[in-house]
């Protein structure tokens, strides 16, 4: 009963939405109204590079032959699907000749660690502070609290990062402003490296979380208030349970499952959020990647950082689905 | 509406989100009673401190940053406003049709929309921005952002017409011969519209942020001057490496303000809507 009311249909989400989503990647360039192809080429041109008529076909053809685009639509998208579950992304533009796959690679590592980071300590200080404002609302620290995270609730990743940029980097000067480790050094186990990687990391870190925590710990105030009004709370107490074991033990923990869904939906967001903050701190992942490649328009690194990213939360979306029966009985038993 | 408002602006922070929105509207109206051409550069000397004839000083493009900031929060609200419009459009239809028709309707249009929801929607609006990049302007990138951000408000409006199908007035009205359309727009609608325009200020204040990420990474039109353009210019020009303040935090602290009235203002406006928060916010519990 389990896994045919719970497993299966989620199971056959996560393959449609990849599905979809994939199918959404490979359709836009062909679609809009310029080709990558004319694109590229128009941006050498706008470069000051004379090219003659001959080497235009010969490239036109070369560059066709890269992005996928010679033969039929249902030929090229027969081999689109072939050659992404070979992860193969075709060759970047804009180191070329390496594989996009290889960029990927080497960027991934810095996104996934600032991305888990991050996502783990915002929802756990989200939750607890939220769920302690949310139980004891009443009080003038959780009032001030929630005075606090309305200023910051609504500023969007990339104008926070920035300003966190301006006031740490340029006016008090306390920690790098660019880069993932210090320049010219090479990745090695010793306590000295990871201590420059984690001074590195810090600003970035450090705007995603507490913009994270801002939206965690509003929503977990407001499902601990209505928690709060329900019978059993009002038991405990009359039963003289302690109130932090109410808190901690009833009502919050009640309060994390719906956040537990919550997280699975907006791991888009918060990828998006993070590959901006890269960005701005010039951040050696993925986001930055990206950003380099929309600069010199590399459409095939582009399309691999974009089909890898739905392909990537997708899967996560799955496993936080998955491991939700885990800690909500109602579903295992169901 | 009198009581209404005399209740709203009880509530500080609708008061706060009020004023700023009023100051801030009233700087997009100065725009058009600029001196100024925005698109032109080099119209006055580059670089000057604030001063009586230019309010915030001039940037290194020679442009008056008063008066380039007014042009920005003009073209910042005229793109949200379109893309919160036509997403509100595009969300109040899938929530209607998918909440009342229930059934294959409703699983395939939710599937849609979930599938909005997981996937990371920046990138894609960046694939498309990035093959449209020539022919942006003001109403193309409202719409482009429209186009992607509906689906977490269908979601909200289709569960409120799933409760509201199941109240005793459906039945009645059912009951008694009233069609479809008709029950919906004139019975279910009125219950839609605060809703509407409630996820209408979150969803403004989004596609202004998306506008501003999308022209960071100089995808928007750089010849309009909007928030994110205006900033972007500054970074461009290293205004923080040269200490050029004026230039680059007026379009951040404009658009910081903007964000915390857009959102205090629908803060305000749902609680009031709600009556459960609004009797733990007088205090009553």
């Amino acid at each position: 009963m389990f896994i045919r009311t719970y497993l299966v249909p989620r199971l056959l989400q996560y393959i449609l939405v990849i599905f979809l989503g994939i199918t959404i990647v490979f359709f836009i360039p062909r679609l809009a109204p310029t080709n990558p192809v004319e694109r590229t080429i128009s941006e050498i041109r706008s470069r000051g590079t004379y090219l003659d008529p001959a080497h235009i076909q010969q490239m036109v053809d070369d560059l066709t032959e890269m992005y996928g685009l010679s033969g039929s639509w249902l030929q090229q998208y027969r081999d689109f699907w072939v050659r992404l579950s070979g992860g193969d992304f075709g060759i970047s533009f804009f180191q070329f000749p390496t594989p996009v796959i290889v960029l990927i690679k080497n960027a991934l590592p810095w996104t996934v660690g600032l991305l888990f980071t991050t996502t783990v300590f915002s929802w756990v200080f989200g939750n607890i502070f939220g769920g302690m404002a949310g139980y004891a609302h009443n009080r003038r620290w959780s009032k001030a609290l929630d005075v606090i995270v309305m200023f910051i609730r609504p500023i969007p990743y990339y104008v926070f990062a920035l300003s966190l940029l301006i006031l740490f980097g340029y006016v008090f000067r306390r920690f790098p402003i660019a880069g993932g480790a210090s320049i010219g050094r090479t990745p090695s186990f010793t306590l000295s490296y990871i201590l420059d990687v984690l001074r590195h990391a810090f600003l970035p870190a450090l705007s995603m979380v507490v913009l994270g925590a801002a939206s965690w710990f509003q929503t977990t105030k407001l499902i601990v208030q209505n928690v709060n009004s329900e019978d059993f709370v009002q038991y405990a107490q009359l039963g003289g349970i302690t109130e932090g074991k109410i808190m901690f033990r009833y009502v919050i923990r009640n309060a994390m499952l719906p956040q537990i869904t919550n997280l699975a939906l907006s791991l888009g967001q918060i990828l998006s959020g993070a590959l901006i903050t890269e960005v701005v701190f010039s951040y050696p992942g993925i986001g930055h990647l990206l950003f380099s490649a929309i600069l010199t328009g590399d459409y095939n690194l582009i399309m691999g950082i974009i089909a890898l990213s739905i392909v990537g939360i997708t899967t996560l979306v799955l496993l936080v689905d998955l491991i939700y029966p885990l800690f909500d009985p109602r579903i295992r038993y169901r | 509406m009198g009581s209404t408002l005399k209740e709203l602006f009880r509530d500080y922070r609708f008061f706060f989100a009020f004023t700023v929105l009023c100051f801030l509207l009233a700087l997009a109206l100065l725009s058009f009673l600029s001196p100024y051409d925005p698109t032109i550069w080099f119209y006055v000397p580059r670089d000057l401190p604030a001063s009586s004839q230019h309010l915030l000083g001039t940037c290194s493009r020679g442009q008056d940053i008063f008066w380039q900031a007014t042009f920005a929060i003009r073209n910042s609200l005229i793109i949200s406003v379109i893309a919160g419009v036509v997403s509100r459009v595009i969300a109040v239809s899938v929530g209607l049709v998918a909440g009342y028709r229930g059934g294959m309707m409703d699983r395939f249009l939710m599937f849609i929309s979930d599938g909005f929801l997981v996937i990371p929607l920046f990138l894609i609006i960046v694939m498309l921005a990035m093959l449209i990049r020539d022919r942006m302007t003001i109403v193309t990138t409202g719409l482009l952002l429209a186009v992607f951000g509906w689906a977490w408000d269908a979601r909200v409006i289709r569960s409120q017409v799933l409760s509201l199908r199941e109240r005793e007035f459906t039945k009645t009205a059912i009951l008694s011969g009233t069609g479809t359309l008709e029950l919906v727009f004139k019975e279910y609608l009125p219950y839609i519209t605060p809703l509407a325009f409630s996820t209408l200020i979150n969803n403004m204040s989004w596609a202004i942020g998306m506008e501003m990420t999308l022209s960071i990474v100089g995808l928007t039109n750089m010849d309009i001057p909007t928030l994110g353009t205006t900033l972007k210019w500054a970074l461009n020009y290293q205004a923080i490496l040269l200490k050029r303040w004026n230039w680059l935090l007026t379009p951040v602290v404009l658009s910081v303000l903007l964000f915390i009235a857009l959102y205090w203002l629908s803060v305000s406006i749902s609680e009031y809507l709600d009556p459960r928060s609004r009797v733990q916010r007088v205090g009553g519990e």
